[in-house]
């Protein structure tokens, strides 16, 4: 039935298109099943996932740490009842990690299981030897096998430039050519989401080929909601206070303001703590899980009856 | 249900999939050339890429105009911004105050050198063409600062031949070596190749990759006689067609740029046009404390000096507190592999390092070494290769 046109006169004809789910036809609605999912967007992140999967291309997300661009994938997963296949990168990272690999040592055991069973032919043991269930397929293999799936490649500028290529490379069209196998294509593109912490500048051609935001820190009242949810034991006011915080937090001159993971932290510390509010004292006891840096700590120590002040006022 | 037309923007109601080509289309291609015009390259895929974004959004909306072109044709947190003003300039909410974008000069013919018909700054200059060989020799002593036009043309050719590798470090990578331990995938893979018959053991070890090697040149007014000559090291040192990452190069005036992307000209002359554009700074006052710090924060904390070879090119005058650049070299110290002082003034007869700035980071400097003349900058090649070490306490 999908493939009918729509009829004339439907209020949403071509609307519903690409990976999104049945019944989003606007970013707007996009983020309410975000938010159903625990995941509060700004009107910019849910424009980009909207798009993301409208259209469909890979996301690349960029943003300082803990701003929750590894939580968005999550969430897209659960929004879309998709398997999440994550792929950490890290220096060095080569395709045997990243795409597929041989599981040598089962090979070698079916070879000899062949062999005292009695002589086998030698091309029916090559074929068997090659064939998918010796394949170990990483998370890249992986998310093209899998549909739904939602993959996640994390820190990408971590990995090396050649990477970056072969990465290119399987994204441009979805599929993967092991050499004794032959080609997987993906039935439906996975999601793709790229995230950078821009330790190095991501090559322009992996660029070109993404949609690319960058993810600020949420304003105060996103930042309350997004605490309120994922804390809910904490009381309203202690969210408020622990988000003012860490608002004011993020205008001073540190060496690493708080992200919004940060501030969920803080708002649990405070809640094992049994603190129904932020004051001094509590603040200074729980500062460890908002600053990460002696340095920061010190000077916010310095004049921790202020930042209460200020996140009392707000 | 018609979707609220906005001024300027002529659209269709989406849905309407055998209407004219998208409208649109004339807004974005015009606001991609602005972005164009201001700075942004902005290819064609992505101005594509913006058009069948915006139409499978609310066509209509400004708000989704905005935010179609802004996730197609920005792709870094410095598009942003200009993004912003092309946009509301482009739209008429104000007036457009656009930067230039930066141009590359292109050098044409130039007058060889020697024909420029400028005497020679000083006696000792020689006859051309003659005793080329020993020229070079003492030219590779001379300090810069002191050079002629001619003698800092030729600096400049052999500038352009230096390279700058950074130390090897051990990486999770293997390579196949003749001993060490046993490469258990490439053994066993030759197994299967025998059909399963133990065959001869393969073996591997950690292979080496080169440290990324980070520039920081200071082009404050004490700088300025060695500036040009530092700008062209680094433009060879960031040379492609090697092996690890590229160098990457950060210029301090009164403010820091990143000049990298400028540095990848093939052409010195052209690279270095590019470089005064992105950063027409060159020359004030030095806060290298405040910049030092803006460099961490901005890049060198979040990966880029962690693990790296970070050469500060410095003669170390602090105009402000030296305190504050004190503590912002041992944070560096911290991130970084090794950190290289490279000085000018150091060859100087009776030079210490007593002025406040210098002073105040020397103890936190791993390698200490002169950067006057190209001897200086083979050695400073050298030290950054680990090939030799220079510490503060063997000066």
């Amino acid at each position: 039935m999908a493939d009918l046109p729509p009829p004339s006169g439907s209020p949403e004809p071509a609307a519903r298109r690409g990976l999104l789910p049945a019944g989003v036809t606007t970013p707007a609605d996009l983020a309410r099943l975000l938010e159903a999912a625990g995941y509060l967007p700004d009107a910019g992140v849910a424009t980009a996932a909207y798009l993301a999967l409208a259209l469909p291309r890979p996301l690349l997300l960029e943003g300082e740490a803990g701003v929750g661009k590894t939580a968005l994938a999550h969430a897209l997963a659960r929004v879309l009842g998709a398997e999440l296949l994550r792929l950490q990168c890290y220096e060095g990272i080569d395709a045997s990690q990243a795409l597929y690999d041989w599981d040598f040592p089962r090979q070698l055991l079916h070879l000899r299981a062949a062999e005292a069973a009695g002589g086998a032919d030698a091309d029916v043991l090559e074929a068997e030897v090659y064939s998918r269930r010796f394949l170990l397929a990483r998370p890249l293999l992986a998310a093209l096998e899998t549909s739904p799936s939602v993959l996640l490649v994390d820190e990408v500028d971590r990995a090396d430039d050649e990477f970056e290529a072969f990465l290119l490379e399987v994204l441009s069209d979805y599929t993967v050519t092991v050499p004794e196998l032959g080609t997987v294509r993906a039935e439906v593109p996975p999601v793709v989401l790229v995230t950078s912490n821009r330790t190095r500048e991501v090559h322009d051609a992996l660029k070109r080929r993404c949609l690319y935001h960058w993810v600020e820190h949420p304003d105060f009242a996103r930042e309350v909601a997004i605490v309120r949810r994922r804390v809910p034991e904490a009381s309203a006011q202690l969210v408020a206070q622990v988000a003012g915080a860490a608002q004011a937090l993020r205008e001073q001159d540190l060496l690493k303001p708080p992200g919004v993971a940060e501030s969920i932290d803080w708002a649990q510390a405070l809640v094992a703590l049994g603190a129904a509010r932020l004051d001094a004292d509590t603040a200074t006891a729980t500062l460890g899980a908002v600053l990460k840096y002696r340095e920061d700590q010190e000077r916010v120590r310095l004049d921790v009856a202020q930042l209460v002040a200020r996140a009392v006022t707000r | 249900m018609s979707p609220p037309v906005p001024r300027r923007v002529p659209l269709v109601a989406p849905g309407a999939s055998d209407a004219p080509p998208y409208d649109a289309v004339d807004s974005l291609v015009g606001l991609a050339r602005t972005l164009r015009a201001a700075g942004t390259p902005v290819s064609p895929e992505r101005v594509q890429a913006a058009v069948v974004a915006a139409a499978a959004l609310h066509p209509g909306s400004r708000e989704d105009l905005y935010w179609a072109g802004r996730l197609t044709l920005c792709a870094s947190p410095d598009d942003l911004a200009r993004y912003d003003r092309v946009f509301a300039a482009y739209f008429g909410d104000r007036p457009a105050a656009l930067v230039r974008r930066p141009r590359v000069v292109r050098p044409g013919l130039r007058l060889a050198p020697g024909a420029a018909g400028e005497p020679g700054g000083d006696g000792d200059g020689e006859p051309d063409g003659v005793a080329a060989a020993s020229s070079v020799e003492q030219l590779r002593h001379k300090d810069v600062a002191r050079m002629t036009p001619d003698e800092r043309a030729e600096l400049g050719r052999l500038l352009a031949l230096l390279r700058l590798p950074g130390e090897p470090r051990r990486v999770r990578r293997r390579t196949p070596a003749p001993r060490g331990p046993v490469d258990a995938h490439r053994t066993l893979r030759g197994w299967l190749a025998a059909g399963g018959e133990p065959a001869r053991l393969h073996r591997e070890r950690p292979s080496t990759r080169p440290r990324r090697v980070v520039l920081l040149v200071d082009v404050s007014g004490s700088m300025d006689p060695y500036a040009d000559a530092l700008l062209r090291f680094a433009h060879a040192a960031s040379g492609r067609g090697r092996a690890g990452p590229p160098c990457e190069v950060f210029v301090l005036g009164t403010r820091m740029t990143r000049v990298t992307r400028e540095m990848a000209h093939r052409d010195p002359d052209a690279a270095l046009a590019a470089v005064a554009e992105a950063c027409p700074d060159a020359g004030g006052g030095t806060r290298l404390g405040g910049l030092l710090k803006e460099f961490l924060d901005r890049w060198g904390a979040r990966g880029l000096a962690r693990g790296a070879v970070v050469v500060v090119l410095s003669d170390g005058w602090e105009r402000a507190d030296p305190q504050l650049l004190g503590e912002q070299t041992a944070r560096l110290a911290r991130l970084a592999s090794r950190v290289v002082w490279c000085n000018p003034r150091k060859a100087a007869p009776g030079y210490a390092p007593l002025a406040g700035g210098m002073a105040a980071a020397l103890p936190h400097v791993d390698d200490f070494v002169e950067g006057h003349s190209l001897a200086a900058y083979e050695r400073l090649a050298l030290v950054v290769r680990g090939w030799e070490r220079a510490g503060p306490r063997h000066a």
